[in-house]
Protein backbone atom coordinates (compact mmCIF):
# COMPACT_ATOMS: atom_id res chain seq x y z
CA UNK A 1 0.00 0.00 0.00
CA UNK A 2 2.71 2.35 1.01
CA UNK A 3 4.25 1.05 -2.10
CA UNK A 4 1.72 2.21 -4.23
CA UNK A 5 1.54 5.71 -2.51
CA UNK A 6 5.11 6.67 -2.45
CA UNK A 7 5.30 5.31 -6.21
CA UNK A 8 2.57 6.68 -8.00
CA UNK A 9 -0.45 9.11 -6.56
CA UNK A 10 2.80 11.20 -3.97
CA UNK A 11 4.09 11.55 -7.52
CA UNK A 12 0.55 12.92 -8.80
CA UNK A 13 0.23 14.86 -5.52
CA UNK A 14 3.43 16.72 -6.70
CA UNK A 15 2.58 17.03 -9.94
CA UNK A 16 -0.84 18.82 -8.91
CA UNK A 17 0.67 21.30 -6.21
CA UNK A 18 3.61 22.41 -8.83
CA UNK A 19 1.10 23.17 -11.97
CA UNK A 20 -1.13 24.81 -9.68
CA UNK A 21 2.11 26.79 -8.03
CA UNK A 22 2.49 28.23 -11.93
CA UNK A 23 -1.37 28.36 -12.56
CA UNK A 24 -2.49 30.29 -9.72
CA UNK A 25 0.12 33.30 -9.70
CA UNK A 26 -0.16 33.02 -13.87
CA UNK A 27 -3.93 33.94 -13.57
CA UNK A 28 -3.32 36.67 -10.67
CA UNK A 29 -0.36 37.93 -13.00
CA UNK A 30 -3.08 38.14 -16.07
CA UNK A 31 -5.50 39.92 -14.15
CA UNK A 32 -2.83 42.65 -13.03
CA UNK A 33 -1.61 42.25 -16.70
CA UNK A 34 -4.63 44.08 -17.13
CA UNK A 35 -4.47 46.92 -14.23
CA UNK A 36 -0.90 47.90 -15.64
CA UNK A 37 -1.85 47.99 -19.35
CA UNK A 38 -4.54 50.33 -18.49
CA UNK A 39 -2.67 52.41 -15.98
CA UNK A 40 0.42 52.65 -18.34
CA UNK A 41 -1.88 53.55 -21.52
CA UNK A 42 -3.68 56.09 -19.36
CA UNK A 43 -0.31 57.40 -18.07
CA UNK A 44 0.97 58.16 -21.44
CA UNK A 45 -2.43 59.37 -22.59
CA UNK A 46 -2.16 62.08 -19.50
CA UNK A 47 -5.26 60.38 -17.97
CA UNK A 48 -5.29 58.04 -14.26
CA UNK A 49 -6.09 54.51 -14.79
CA UNK A 50 -8.72 53.04 -12.57
CA UNK A 51 -8.60 54.48 -9.92
CA UNK A 52 -12.08 53.87 -8.03
CA UNK A 53 -12.14 50.00 -6.74
CA UNK A 54 -9.76 49.72 -4.23
CA UNK A 55 -6.26 52.33 -3.36
CA UNK A 56 -5.05 53.20 -6.66
CA UNK A 57 -7.94 50.99 -8.21
CA UNK A 58 -5.59 47.73 -7.35
CA UNK A 59 -8.86 45.50 -6.72
CA UNK A 60 -10.20 46.56 -10.26
CA UNK A 61 -9.34 43.36 -11.67
CA UNK A 62 -11.26 41.57 -9.24
CA UNK A 63 -13.92 43.48 -9.84
CA UNK A 64 -13.83 42.95 -13.50
CA UNK A 65 -13.37 38.96 -12.84
CA UNK A 66 -16.69 39.01 -10.70
CA UNK A 67 -18.24 40.98 -13.22
CA UNK A 68 -17.78 39.10 -16.15
CA UNK A 69 -18.50 36.15 -13.68
CA UNK A 70 -21.95 37.00 -13.25
CA UNK A 71 -22.91 37.61 -16.18
CA UNK A 72 -25.43 35.53 -18.26
CA UNK A 73 -23.98 33.54 -21.16
CA UNK A 74 -25.09 33.97 -24.32
CA UNK A 75 -24.85 30.85 -26.65
CA UNK A 76 -26.42 32.11 -30.46
CA UNK A 77 -29.06 29.56 -31.45
CA UNK A 78 -27.48 29.65 -34.93
CA UNK A 79 -23.98 28.63 -33.20
CA UNK A 80 -22.63 25.40 -33.39
CA UNK A 81 -23.07 24.95 -29.81
CA UNK A 82 -19.90 22.52 -29.40
CA UNK A 83 -17.65 23.86 -30.93
CA UNK A 84 -18.55 27.68 -29.81
CA UNK A 85 -18.15 26.01 -26.10
CA UNK A 86 -14.90 24.51 -26.55
CA UNK A 87 -13.32 27.41 -28.44
CA UNK A 88 -12.37 29.43 -25.76
CA UNK A 89 -11.49 26.64 -23.29
CA UNK A 90 -8.85 25.43 -26.27
CA UNK A 91 -7.91 29.05 -25.99
CA UNK A 92 -7.31 29.49 -22.30
CA UNK A 93 -5.87 25.81 -22.28
CA UNK A 94 -2.91 26.22 -24.98
CA UNK A 95 -1.91 29.75 -23.00
CA UNK A 96 -1.44 27.68 -20.07
CA UNK A 97 0.62 24.43 -21.22
CA UNK A 98 3.02 26.15 -22.03
CA UNK A 99 4.06 27.16 -18.92
CA UNK A 100 4.97 23.67 -18.23
CA UNK A 101 8.81 24.01 -20.29
CA UNK A 102 9.52 27.41 -18.92
CA UNK A 103 12.45 27.10 -16.72
CA UNK A 104 12.19 29.81 -14.14
CA UNK A 105 15.22 29.62 -12.45
CA UNK A 106 18.42 26.74 -12.91
CA UNK A 107 16.37 23.67 -12.50
CA UNK A 108 13.19 25.25 -11.58
CA UNK A 109 10.80 23.85 -14.52
CA UNK A 110 7.90 21.41 -14.36
CA UNK A 111 8.75 19.42 -17.84
CA UNK A 112 12.25 19.65 -18.17
CA UNK A 113 11.99 18.31 -22.00
CA UNK A 114 14.53 18.19 -24.58
CA UNK A 115 12.80 19.60 -27.42
CA UNK A 116 11.01 22.81 -25.25
CA UNK A 117 11.28 25.12 -27.73
CA UNK A 118 9.62 23.42 -30.17
CA UNK A 119 7.00 21.98 -27.76
CA UNK A 120 6.43 25.89 -27.19
CA UNK A 121 6.21 26.40 -30.51
CA UNK A 122 3.41 24.17 -31.65
CA UNK A 123 1.34 25.31 -28.66
CA UNK A 124 1.79 28.80 -29.46
CA UNK A 125 1.00 27.36 -32.90
CA UNK A 126 -2.15 25.53 -32.11
CA UNK A 127 -3.52 28.89 -30.34
CA UNK A 128 -4.94 29.82 -33.99
CA UNK A 129 -7.22 26.60 -33.90
CA UNK A 130 -8.83 28.20 -30.44
CA UNK A 131 -9.74 31.61 -32.91
CA UNK A 132 -10.14 30.15 -35.88
CA UNK A 133 -13.08 27.30 -33.96
CA UNK A 134 -14.83 30.23 -31.92
CA UNK A 135 -14.89 32.50 -35.47
CA UNK A 136 -16.42 29.63 -37.52
CA UNK A 137 -18.89 28.42 -34.45
CA UNK A 138 -20.05 32.05 -33.93
CA UNK A 139 -22.12 31.89 -37.34
CA UNK A 140 -21.58 35.75 -37.51
CA UNK A 141 -19.62 37.13 -40.17
CA UNK A 142 -17.74 39.59 -38.14
CA UNK A 143 -16.36 37.33 -35.96
CA UNK A 144 -15.53 34.69 -39.29
CA UNK A 145 -13.67 37.37 -40.60
CA UNK A 146 -11.49 37.86 -37.51
CA UNK A 147 -11.06 34.23 -37.15
CA UNK A 148 -10.00 34.14 -40.89
CA UNK A 149 -7.18 37.62 -40.61
CA UNK A 150 -6.27 36.22 -37.15
CA UNK A 151 -5.54 32.41 -38.44
CA UNK A 152 -3.76 34.44 -41.75
CA UNK A 153 -1.41 36.43 -39.66
CA UNK A 154 -0.19 33.83 -37.17
CA UNK A 155 0.67 31.52 -39.73
CA UNK A 156 2.59 34.62 -41.58
CA UNK A 157 4.49 35.78 -38.67
CA UNK A 158 5.07 32.28 -37.04
CA UNK A 159 7.25 31.37 -39.87
CA UNK A 160 9.53 34.84 -38.98
CA UNK A 161 10.06 33.59 -35.51
CA UNK A 162 11.10 30.25 -36.52
CA UNK A 163 13.79 31.47 -38.57
CA UNK A 164 14.45 33.46 -35.78
CA UNK A 165 14.53 30.71 -33.37
CA UNK A 166 16.59 28.40 -35.40
CA UNK A 167 19.49 31.01 -35.60
CA UNK A 168 19.33 31.10 -31.49
CA UNK A 169 19.10 27.44 -31.38
CA UNK A 170 22.02 27.18 -34.01
CA UNK A 171 24.44 29.53 -31.56
CA UNK A 172 23.17 27.32 -28.43
CA UNK A 173 23.26 23.83 -29.81
CA UNK A 174 20.18 22.86 -27.82
CA UNK A 175 16.78 22.51 -28.03
CA UNK A 176 16.44 22.86 -24.18
CA UNK A 177 15.49 25.77 -22.99
CA UNK A 178 17.23 25.37 -19.59
CA UNK A 179 19.99 24.30 -21.64
CA UNK A 180 19.36 27.61 -24.33
CA UNK A 181 19.97 30.10 -21.17
CA UNK A 182 22.84 28.33 -19.63
CA UNK A 183 24.73 28.70 -23.59
CA UNK A 184 24.02 32.53 -22.47
CA UNK A 185 25.92 32.30 -19.78
CA UNK A 186 28.86 31.32 -21.21
CA UNK A 187 28.53 33.52 -24.45
CA UNK A 188 26.51 36.53 -23.12
CA UNK A 189 23.09 37.14 -23.98
CA UNK A 190 21.83 36.42 -27.05
CA UNK A 191 20.38 40.15 -27.50
CA UNK A 192 24.13 41.60 -28.00
CA UNK A 193 24.81 38.92 -30.69
CA UNK A 194 21.30 38.56 -32.53
CA UNK A 195 19.74 41.99 -31.68
CA UNK A 196 18.53 42.79 -35.48
CA UNK A 197 16.72 39.13 -34.65
CA UNK A 198 15.30 40.45 -31.04
CA UNK A 199 13.70 43.47 -32.55
CA UNK A 200 12.09 41.29 -34.95
CA UNK A 201 11.01 38.97 -32.24
CA UNK A 202 9.52 41.55 -30.40
CA UNK A 203 7.89 42.82 -33.53
CA UNK A 204 6.69 39.03 -34.29
CA UNK A 205 5.05 38.61 -31.12
CA UNK A 206 2.87 41.34 -30.99
CA UNK A 207 1.48 40.32 -33.97
CA UNK A 208 1.59 36.50 -32.86
CA UNK A 209 -0.34 37.33 -30.19
CA UNK A 210 -2.81 39.21 -32.04
CA UNK A 211 -2.02 42.47 -30.05
CA UNK A 212 -2.30 46.52 -31.44
CA UNK A 213 -0.12 47.32 -33.43
CA UNK A 214 -1.44 44.13 -35.13
CA UNK A 215 -4.47 43.78 -33.49
CA UNK A 216 -6.57 43.44 -37.08
CA UNK A 217 -8.66 40.46 -35.98
CA UNK A 218 -10.22 42.34 -32.95
CA UNK A 219 -10.20 45.50 -34.96
CA UNK A 220 -12.88 47.56 -33.21
CA UNK A 221 -13.49 49.69 -36.28
CA UNK A 222 -14.11 47.48 -38.80
CA UNK A 223 -15.00 44.42 -36.98
CA UNK A 224 -16.63 45.47 -33.96
CA UNK A 225 -14.23 42.75 -31.51
CA UNK A 226 -13.54 39.94 -34.52
CA UNK A 227 -13.50 36.67 -33.47
CA UNK A 228 -15.01 37.21 -29.54
CA UNK A 229 -17.83 39.47 -31.08
CA UNK A 230 -20.55 36.44 -29.77
CA UNK A 231 -18.86 35.62 -26.38
CA UNK A 232 -19.93 37.05 -22.95
CA UNK A 233 -19.52 36.22 -19.77
CA UNK A 234 -17.04 33.33 -18.74
CA UNK A 235 -16.41 32.40 -22.39
CA UNK A 236 -15.21 35.47 -23.43
CA UNK A 237 -13.73 36.12 -19.94
CA UNK A 238 -11.59 32.82 -20.96
CA UNK A 239 -10.31 34.25 -24.13
CA UNK A 240 -9.38 37.29 -22.50
CA UNK A 241 -7.12 35.56 -20.18
CA UNK A 242 -6.00 33.13 -22.75
CA UNK A 243 -4.72 36.13 -24.42
CA UNK A 244 -3.02 37.91 -21.47
CA UNK A 245 -1.60 34.58 -20.49
CA UNK A 246 -0.60 34.16 -24.37
CA UNK A 247 1.34 37.31 -24.19
CA UNK A 248 2.87 36.81 -20.88
CA UNK A 249 4.26 33.54 -22.59
CA UNK A 250 5.66 34.94 -25.55
CA UNK A 251 7.40 37.53 -23.23
CA UNK A 252 8.82 34.78 -21.61
CA UNK A 253 9.62 32.98 -24.59
CA UNK A 254 11.68 36.55 -25.32
CA UNK A 255 13.53 36.27 -22.05
CA UNK A 256 14.58 32.81 -22.60
CA UNK A 257 15.69 33.40 -26.09
CA UNK A 258 17.33 36.79 -25.61
CA UNK A 259 17.62 38.16 -21.96
CA UNK A 260 19.31 35.42 -20.48
CA UNK A 261 16.13 33.76 -18.39
CA UNK A 262 17.38 33.99 -15.11
CA UNK A 263 20.46 34.95 -15.29
CA UNK A 264 21.53 37.90 -13.71
CA UNK A 265 22.81 41.22 -16.19
CA UNK A 266 26.22 40.83 -14.86
CA UNK A 267 27.81 38.27 -12.68
CA UNK A 268 28.96 40.98 -9.98
CA UNK A 269 27.63 40.95 -6.40
CA UNK A 270 24.77 43.69 -5.99
CA UNK A 271 22.82 41.39 -9.36
CA UNK A 272 24.24 37.90 -7.96
CA UNK A 273 22.13 38.91 -4.94
CA UNK A 274 18.42 38.37 -6.52
CA UNK A 275 17.50 35.31 -6.97
CA UNK A 276 17.12 34.02 -10.74
CA UNK A 277 13.54 34.01 -10.91
CA UNK A 278 12.97 37.53 -10.04
CA UNK A 279 15.12 38.16 -12.83
CA UNK A 280 13.09 35.90 -15.04
CA UNK A 281 10.28 37.90 -13.70
CA UNK A 282 11.43 41.27 -13.95
CA UNK A 283 12.48 40.61 -17.63
CA UNK A 284 9.20 39.13 -18.10
CA UNK A 285 7.39 42.57 -17.13
CA UNK A 286 10.16 44.50 -18.90
CA UNK A 287 8.91 42.99 -22.15
CA UNK A 288 5.42 43.23 -21.56
CA UNK A 289 5.70 46.79 -21.04
CA UNK A 290 6.65 47.39 -24.41
CA UNK A 291 3.86 45.43 -25.57
CA UNK A 292 2.07 47.84 -23.44
CA UNK A 293 4.16 50.84 -24.63
CA UNK A 294 3.90 49.45 -28.13
CA UNK A 295 -0.18 49.71 -28.05
CA UNK A 296 -0.15 53.28 -26.43
CA UNK A 297 2.42 54.66 -29.37
CA UNK A 298 1.12 52.89 -32.70
CA UNK A 299 -2.05 52.98 -34.72
CA UNK A 300 -3.37 50.13 -36.09
CA UNK A 301 -1.95 48.47 -39.28
CA UNK A 302 -3.55 48.09 -42.13
CA UNK A 303 -3.87 44.39 -43.51
CA UNK A 304 -2.28 44.54 -46.47
CA UNK A 305 0.89 46.32 -44.54
CA UNK A 306 1.04 43.98 -42.10
CA UNK A 307 1.16 40.91 -44.45
CA UNK A 308 3.68 42.81 -46.44
CA UNK A 309 5.90 43.83 -43.57
CA UNK A 310 5.62 39.56 -42.67
CA UNK A 311 6.64 38.23 -46.00
CA UNK A 312 8.57 40.75 -47.69
CA UNK A 313 10.45 42.41 -44.86
CA UNK A 314 10.57 40.25 -41.41
CA UNK A 315 10.80 37.20 -43.32
CA UNK A 316 13.69 37.90 -45.54
CA UNK A 317 15.92 39.56 -43.00
CA UNK A 318 15.53 36.67 -40.30
CA UNK A 319 16.37 34.18 -43.02
CA UNK A 320 19.55 36.24 -44.27
CA UNK A 321 20.55 36.76 -40.54
CA UNK A 322 20.05 32.49 -40.17
CA UNK A 323 22.37 31.70 -43.40
CA UNK A 324 24.91 34.44 -41.43
CA UNK A 325 24.77 32.45 -38.06
CA UNK A 326 25.47 29.37 -39.54
CA UNK A 327 27.96 30.83 -41.81
CA UNK A 328 29.79 32.49 -39.01
CA UNK A 329 29.46 29.45 -36.72
CA UNK A 330 30.89 27.39 -39.75
CA UNK A 331 33.52 29.28 -40.48
CA UNK A 332 34.95 30.06 -37.28
CA UNK A 333 34.42 26.78 -36.18
CA UNK A 334 31.87 27.78 -33.34
CA UNK A 335 29.38 25.32 -34.17
CA UNK A 336 28.52 24.23 -30.04
CA UNK A 337 28.34 20.46 -29.18
CA UNK B 1 19.37 61.45 -49.83
CA UNK B 2 18.19 57.98 -50.68
CA UNK B 3 21.25 56.70 -47.93
CA UNK B 4 20.00 59.00 -45.65
CA UNK B 5 16.16 57.64 -46.15
CA UNK B 6 17.52 54.15 -45.50
CA UNK B 7 19.51 54.62 -42.96
CA UNK B 8 16.54 56.51 -40.94
CA UNK B 9 14.39 53.40 -42.21
CA UNK B 10 16.86 50.67 -40.82
CA UNK B 11 17.65 52.55 -37.45
CA UNK B 12 14.04 52.80 -36.85
CA UNK B 13 13.94 56.45 -36.12
CA UNK B 14 10.55 57.33 -36.46
CA UNK B 15 9.13 54.17 -34.05
CA UNK B 16 12.13 55.37 -31.40
CA UNK B 17 10.94 59.33 -32.09
CA UNK B 18 7.48 57.83 -31.33
CA UNK B 19 7.96 55.64 -28.49
CA UNK B 20 10.31 58.18 -26.54
CA UNK B 21 7.60 60.52 -26.71
CA UNK B 22 4.76 58.20 -25.14
CA UNK B 23 7.62 57.32 -22.60
CA UNK B 24 8.00 60.96 -22.23
CA UNK B 25 4.52 61.56 -21.49
CA UNK B 26 4.09 58.80 -19.02
CA UNK B 27 5.78 61.17 -16.49
CA UNK B 28 3.81 63.52 -16.98
CA UNK B 29 1.67 65.22 -14.74
CA UNK B 30 -1.95 63.60 -15.58
CA UNK B 31 -4.91 65.80 -16.41
CA UNK B 32 -7.82 64.14 -15.44
CA UNK B 33 -9.55 65.34 -12.21
CA UNK B 34 -10.59 62.43 -9.74
CA UNK B 35 -13.85 63.59 -10.48
CA UNK B 36 -15.64 63.02 -7.45
CA UNK B 37 -12.81 63.53 -5.05
CA UNK B 38 -11.46 66.38 -6.64
CA UNK B 39 -13.53 69.02 -8.78
CA UNK B 40 -12.50 71.54 -11.35
CA UNK B 41 -12.87 75.13 -10.21
CA UNK B 42 -16.29 77.08 -10.96
CA UNK B 43 -16.48 80.34 -12.20
CA UNK B 44 -19.04 82.97 -10.13
CA UNK B 45 -21.35 82.78 -13.33
CA UNK B 46 -21.12 79.77 -13.09
CA UNK B 47 -25.22 78.71 -13.50
CA UNK B 48 -26.57 75.33 -11.81
CA UNK B 49 -29.33 74.08 -9.76
CA UNK B 50 -31.98 77.16 -9.42
CA UNK B 51 -32.35 78.47 -5.27
CA UNK B 52 -35.11 81.08 -4.08
CA UNK B 53 -33.04 82.94 -1.20
CA UNK B 54 -34.71 84.84 1.60
CA UNK B 55 -33.35 88.04 3.45
CA UNK B 56 -31.15 87.29 7.02
CA UNK B 57 -34.04 88.30 8.62
CA UNK B 58 -35.67 84.98 6.90
CA UNK B 59 -38.21 86.71 4.37
CA UNK B 60 -38.64 85.63 1.11
CA UNK B 61 -37.20 87.93 -1.03
CA UNK B 62 -39.58 87.02 -4.34
CA UNK B 63 -42.11 89.58 -4.49
CA UNK B 64 -44.07 88.09 -7.37
CA UNK B 65 -43.61 90.54 -10.06
CA UNK B 66 -43.38 87.62 -12.52
CA UNK B 67 -40.40 89.02 -14.87
CA UNK B 68 -38.27 85.93 -14.42
CA UNK B 69 -41.41 83.93 -15.88
CA UNK B 70 -42.20 86.86 -18.53
CA UNK B 71 -38.30 86.58 -19.57
CA UNK B 72 -37.99 82.85 -19.40
CA UNK B 73 -37.62 81.33 -22.90
CA UNK B 74 -38.13 78.03 -22.35
CA UNK B 75 -41.15 78.77 -20.20
CA UNK B 76 -40.04 76.74 -17.64
CA UNK B 77 -41.32 78.69 -14.67
CA UNK B 78 -44.54 79.06 -13.45
CA UNK B 79 -45.84 81.85 -10.91
CA UNK B 80 -49.19 81.80 -8.83
CA UNK B 81 -49.42 84.96 -6.34
CA UNK B 82 -51.52 86.63 -3.94
CA UNK B 83 -51.30 89.32 -1.43
CA UNK B 84 -50.64 88.29 2.06
CA UNK B 85 -52.78 89.31 5.04
CA UNK B 86 -49.84 92.32 5.73
CA UNK B 87 -50.33 93.25 2.72
CA UNK B 88 -47.18 91.87 0.89
CA UNK B 89 -47.45 90.59 -2.29
CA UNK B 90 -45.72 86.63 -2.04
CA UNK B 91 -45.83 83.81 -4.51
CA UNK B 92 -48.51 81.20 -3.39
CA UNK B 93 -46.93 78.96 -6.32
CA UNK B 94 -43.11 79.37 -7.93
CA UNK B 95 -42.35 76.10 -10.10
CA UNK B 96 -39.54 75.22 -12.06
CA UNK B 97 -39.70 72.85 -14.34
CA UNK B 98 -35.83 71.78 -14.48
CA UNK B 99 -36.47 69.42 -17.71
CA UNK B 100 -37.70 72.38 -19.99
CA UNK B 101 -34.86 75.16 -18.24
CA UNK B 102 -32.25 75.19 -20.17
CA UNK B 103 -29.86 77.18 -18.00
CA UNK B 104 -29.20 80.79 -19.91
CA UNK B 105 -29.51 83.07 -16.64
CA UNK B 106 -31.98 85.12 -17.79
CA UNK B 107 -34.18 85.06 -14.42
CA UNK B 108 -31.16 85.39 -12.79
CA UNK B 109 -30.74 88.61 -14.52
CA UNK B 110 -34.16 89.59 -14.73
CA UNK B 111 -34.82 89.58 -10.95
CA UNK B 112 -35.26 92.55 -9.25
CA UNK B 113 -34.36 91.57 -6.11
CA UNK B 114 -32.00 88.86 -6.35
CA UNK B 115 -34.34 86.31 -5.36
CA UNK B 116 -34.31 83.65 -7.55
CA UNK B 117 -30.26 82.67 -8.29
CA UNK B 118 -28.55 80.13 -10.33
CA UNK B 119 -26.48 78.53 -7.95
CA UNK B 120 -22.99 76.65 -8.14
CA UNK B 121 -24.25 73.17 -8.06
CA UNK B 122 -24.29 70.84 -10.59
CA UNK B 123 -24.94 67.86 -9.24
CA UNK B 124 -28.94 67.19 -8.64
CA UNK B 125 -28.86 64.40 -11.18
CA UNK B 126 -32.34 62.58 -10.28
CA UNK B 127 -33.99 58.82 -10.95
CA UNK B 128 -37.38 60.38 -12.37
CA UNK B 129 -38.83 62.92 -14.39
CA UNK B 130 -40.98 63.94 -11.51
CA UNK B 131 -38.55 64.82 -9.01
CA UNK B 132 -37.07 67.34 -11.58
CA UNK B 133 -40.24 69.11 -11.06
CA UNK B 134 -39.11 71.97 -9.08
CA UNK B 135 -41.34 73.56 -6.41
CA UNK B 136 -41.10 76.78 -3.98
CA UNK B 137 -40.43 74.60 -1.06
CA UNK B 138 -37.36 72.77 -3.09
CA UNK B 139 -36.33 75.86 -4.21
CA UNK B 140 -36.47 77.56 -1.02
CA UNK B 141 -34.32 74.87 0.64
CA UNK B 142 -32.14 75.14 -1.72
CA UNK B 143 -31.92 78.84 -1.24
CA UNK B 144 -31.19 77.76 2.32
CA UNK B 145 -28.53 75.02 1.59
CA UNK B 146 -26.50 76.87 -0.61
CA UNK B 147 -26.66 81.07 0.30
CA UNK B 148 -23.27 80.91 1.72
CA UNK B 149 -22.04 79.98 -1.90
CA UNK B 150 -24.09 81.99 -3.98
CA UNK B 151 -23.84 85.50 -1.64
CA UNK B 152 -20.41 84.59 -2.06
CA UNK B 153 -20.46 84.50 -5.96
CA UNK B 154 -22.61 87.41 -5.89
CA UNK B 155 -20.23 88.96 -4.02
CA UNK B 156 -17.50 88.42 -6.27
CA UNK B 157 -19.33 88.89 -9.81
CA UNK B 158 -20.89 92.00 -8.51
CA UNK B 159 -18.48 94.32 -9.80
CA UNK B 160 -18.79 93.39 -13.35
CA UNK B 161 -22.46 93.39 -13.61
Amino acid sequence: MAEIFWGTIWPLILLVVYTLAIIVPLLVAVAYLTYAERKVIGGMQLRQGPMFVGPYGLLQPLADGVKLFFKETVIPSRANKGVFVIAPMLTFILALIGWAVIPFGDGLVLADINVGILYLFAVSSLGVYGIIMAGWASNSRYAFLGALRSSAQMISYEIAMGMIIISVLLTAGSLNLSDIVRAQAEQGWYVIWHFPMFMIFLVSILAETNRLPFDLPEDEASLVTGYNVEYSSMTFALFFLGEYANMILMSAMATILFLGGWLPPFDVAPFTWIPGPLWFILKICAVLFVYIWARATLPRYRYDQLMRLGWKVLLPISFGWLVLTAGVLVAFDLVPG
Amino acid sequence: MQVDQLARTILWEELVKGFSLTLRYLFRRKVTLNYPYEKGPLSPRFRGEHALRRYPNGEERCIACKLCEAICPAQAITIESEPRPDGSRRTTRYDIDMTKCIYCGFCEEACPVDAIVEGPNFEFAAETREELFYTKEKLLENGERWEREIAMRLEADAPYR
